[in-house]
């Protein structure tokens, strides 16, 4: 019998149905109806900024691997893509094309490519790129334009802040903030962050396909909750109620999309909650105390700084470790 | 229901080939090769040469130690020759190579006659029987029964398990042999559990297989020590760690054995093959083979002389058409075939063969430290850090990591989404680390 033509090769000789592909095509899928009411929302122009924004990145991506590594390029694993579109979640709708372009280079070119490309970058690349231009066009990154329905067009925690800085008692606040409204989409903020219910369902679908687990999101929302929940009970005249908190500004987009990178969040489930309840923390600290309304995305960074530390010394459950005593 | 504690994956089962097809009788072919190593331990030695005729059931090479097993001519007929053969990966292996002539078997094996339950002899006597009768774990570990069997010093058997698990997708013999031979089975169990001196039995089963367990559990109703525990379906159930968590819900320490928590282990084949050595004085020379694939045109399950090549059974079954690679076991751990014309073994359960789309592996990508394959090692482990200090040749940082603890289920490779052979080289680093743990040991003694 003919033997010559057989593969030979070591077992397993069968695989599953991970894929980094279709991993990276849930991830977009789960973020379509935050786009949907993105579009809804801000009209078409968010589409745009959404489709310029990954195409600059899927560009970059490919520009520096064939030019400048010239090695094979990688971009047929989507995960350009899925920096292009969060990093345009992050921003305006209004936002001028070339600041996106600009974003783009710096969450592809320093977030990404300088580490090795992916699977090596500590920060998260889209995050890398927000903060970055956060910094760089603080004007620009932080003039929303008016959402349908949307009352006015500075973003909740925004005004929240400045009137409680102003001495204005939260009662007053909140009677300019409808949570319901707030939750749905109608609020003014990165294209991205406004429906809270949106991001939900994206989160559902990517439970659902396994390609994350429920411990980061859980955790960090769960951590802020608790957090805000202490400080309002403590002082409900100082202190934005809970509900607000989780539902305004970055915290579900933050939770659910950017903390869950897989590269740049811890290896175990102990260290994801470690590295979860951390940047609820900061989130916190940094919305309540700090200069800035919103402190998600300072708070994850932090965090997968420490992601390193992280694994070095949270180790998965051993089989057979307890009787060993090693 | 109970499964084993960490890790795992869902591998789809790809049964239901081979499944439905009762054991069948496969023809004894004119000539058969007999390697005299198929088992862990020393090779046997043979005891025949050219020339000689030899009878079914005969011992043709003795055990060559302790941990070795003897071996039977699984055929009547002449020997043509004693020499080294190329086993399934080309490698020559001694053999003992036999024309066949007729169909005459050793008298004193008791062949038909109905079912025998009462066990007369003794512990020390069925274990010198097993030893005699060349019995080996039939899972495809290979490690000689008698010595499973010899508890150490120190320590205590309290359970006997046996392992009806079959978690290896489309492998189906097992099952095949708890739905047929179930009450042998049984008995089988019985004169292992009284081997080890212990009088509880439990037969664990995954719940994709209902009838197996529906029908041992009639069975094993007329037998108060033996409790049939059905178990949720997860790959690697059937290793032998997984399984006696499982079941018992104590973990075999890290470097220890099952013993050290009062198990042993035992696959339904193995014990099969003690009720036909004990009771009928039959040595183990054949063994049911599945012989499946999703391109073959009758896949079938068949009782196969120890010898008998692997492509008379392929042929037997539709043939070669479309095969990429064949594997012998299953497709989680069994070995890849460059010689289909090597001899069926002790340790051969299955003969799979993989269509040639299926035979390729895709290109592999960069890590994305998903955790993945964290998340799918049944024994704690790191897998991508374990791939990542075997290419840096990081040996000592291996060890401290539990490499030793690896038992090379394929998890790890399965679950990767950039297609990473991760077992590939955790192998490597196991192998070396392994070695460096022998030579530390020999250099204290």
């Amino acid at each position: 019998m003919d033997s010559q033509k057989l593969v030979i090769s070591p077992a397993p000789h069968v695989h599953g149905s991970n894929d980094t592909r279709r991993m990276m095509g849930d991830v977009l899928i789960a973020l379509l109806p935050a786009l949907l009411v993105s579009v809804l929302a801000y009209g078409l122009q968010a589409l745009v900024v959404t489709a310029f924004s990954v195409a600059c990145c899927v560009l970059v991506e490919w520009f520096i691997q064939k030019f400048m590594l010239k090695g094979a390029s990688t971009i047929g694993d989507l995960s350009a893509m899925v920096t292009g579109v969060l990093l345009a979640f992050n921003l305006p709708a209004n936002i001028h094309l070339g600041l996106v372009a600009i974003g783009a280079v710096v969450a592809i070119g320093i977030g990404k490519m300088t580490f090795g490309g992916l699977g090596k970058n500590p920060f998260n690349p889209a995050l890398v790129a927000r903060v970055f231009m956060l910094v760089a066009f603080p004007v620009a990154m932080t003039t929303f334009p008016e959402a349908a329905g949307a009352v006015t067009g500075a973003t909740p925690l925004a005004m929240a802040k400045e009137a409680l800085k102003a001495g204005v008692p939260v009662g007053e606040v909140m009677e300019s903030v409808d949570l319901v409204a707030m939750s749905l989409g109608m609020k003014s903020g990165s294209m991205g962050e406004i429906s809270v219910v949106a991001l939900l369902i994206g989160f559902v679908w990517l439970l659902c396909r396994r390609v994350i687990s429920w411990h980061i999101p859980v955790c960090v929302l769960g951590t802020m909750a608790l957090i805000s929940s202490v400080a309002w009970l403590a002082s409900p005249e100082e202190f934005m109620s809970p509900i607000f908190h989780l539902c305004s500004g970055g915290a579900v987009l933050g939770a659910v999309y950017m903390a869950t990178d897989y590269v740049s969040s811890p290896m175990t489930k102990k260290g994801m909650v470690i590295y979860a309840v951390g940047i609820g923390v900061i989130t916190m600290l940094i919305r309540i105390w700090g200069a800035y309304p919103e402190g998600m995305s300072f708070a994850i960074l932090i965090m997968n700084s420490v992601v390193p530390l992280i694994d070095k010394y949270v180790r998965p459950r051993r089989f057979g470790a307890v009787r060993n005593g090693k | 229901m109970k499964t084993f504690p960490i890790g795992g994956i869902h591998p789809s089962d790809c049964k239901e080939y081979s499944k439905s097809a009762a054991i069948e009788t496969f023809p004894t072919p004119a000539t058969v090769t007999i390697p005299l190593s198929q088992h862990i331990g020393a090779p046997a030695v043979a005891c025949v040469a050219k020339g000689d005729r030899v009878l079914v059931g005969q011992v043709i090479a003795n055990a060559g130690g302790f941990v070795s097993s003897p071996i039977h001519s699984s055929v009547s007929g002449t020997v043509v020759a004693v020499e080294p053969k190329a086993d399934a990966q080309g490698n020559k292996k001694p053999s003992v190579t036999i024309a066949v002539e007729g169909d005459e078997w050793v008298d004193t094996i008791v062949r038909g006659g109905a079912l025998k339950k009462n066990i007369n002899l003794s512990k020390e006597e069925i274990v010198s029987k097993i030893s005699q009768m060349g019995i080996v774990g039939m899972g495809g570990a290979t490690f000689p029964t008698h010595v499973k069997l010899s508890i150490p010093a120190g320590k205590k058997a309290e359970c006997l398990i046996i392992n009806a698990v079959e978690c290896e997708p489309y492998l189906t013999a097992d099952y095949r042999v708890m739905l047929e031979q179930g009450e042998k089975l049984i008995v089988g169990a019985r004169i292992l559990a009284k081997a080890i001196g212990v009088d509880k039995i439990y037969i664990g089963i995954e719940n994709n297989k209902p009838d197996a367990i529906s029908h041992l559990q009639q069975l094993a109703s007329a037998y108060v020590e033996v409790e049939i525990i059905p178990l949720k379906m997860r790959y690697p159930q059937g290793g032998e760690k997984q399984l006696i968590a499982a079941v018992t819900g104590r973990e075999v320490p890290s470097g220890g054995l099952p013993i050290d928590v009062g198990a042993v282990v035992q696959n339904v084949g193995t014990a099969l093959a003690v009720y036909e050595a004990v009771m009928l004085n039959k040595p183990l020379f054949e063994r049911v083979v599945t012989v499946t694939g999703s391109q073959l045109a009758s896949p079938k399950n068949l009782l196969v002389r120890i010898g008998t090549p692997m492509s008379a059974l392929i042929d037997y079954c539709g043939g070669m058409e479309g095969v990429g690679k064949v594997i012998a076991g299953g497709p989680m751990m069994g070995r890849a075939v460059s010689n289909v014309d090597a001899p069926v073994t002790k340790g051969t359960s299955g003969v799979l063969l993989m269509p040639t789309e299926e035979s390729l592996r895709n290109v592999e990508g960069s890590c994305i430290r998903c955790a993945k394959c964290v998340e799918a090692c049944p024994m704690g482990l790191e897998p991508y850090l374990l791939n990542r200090l075997t290419q840096l040749g990081d040996f000592e940082q291996l060890e401290h990591h539990y490499i030793a603890d690896c038992i090379e289920c394929g998890c790890c490779t399965f679950s990767c989404p950039s297609y990473l052979p991760l077992l590939d080289w955790v192998r490597i680093g196991k192998a070396e680390v392994m070695k460096r743990i022998r030579e530390r040991a020999a250099a204290k003694k």
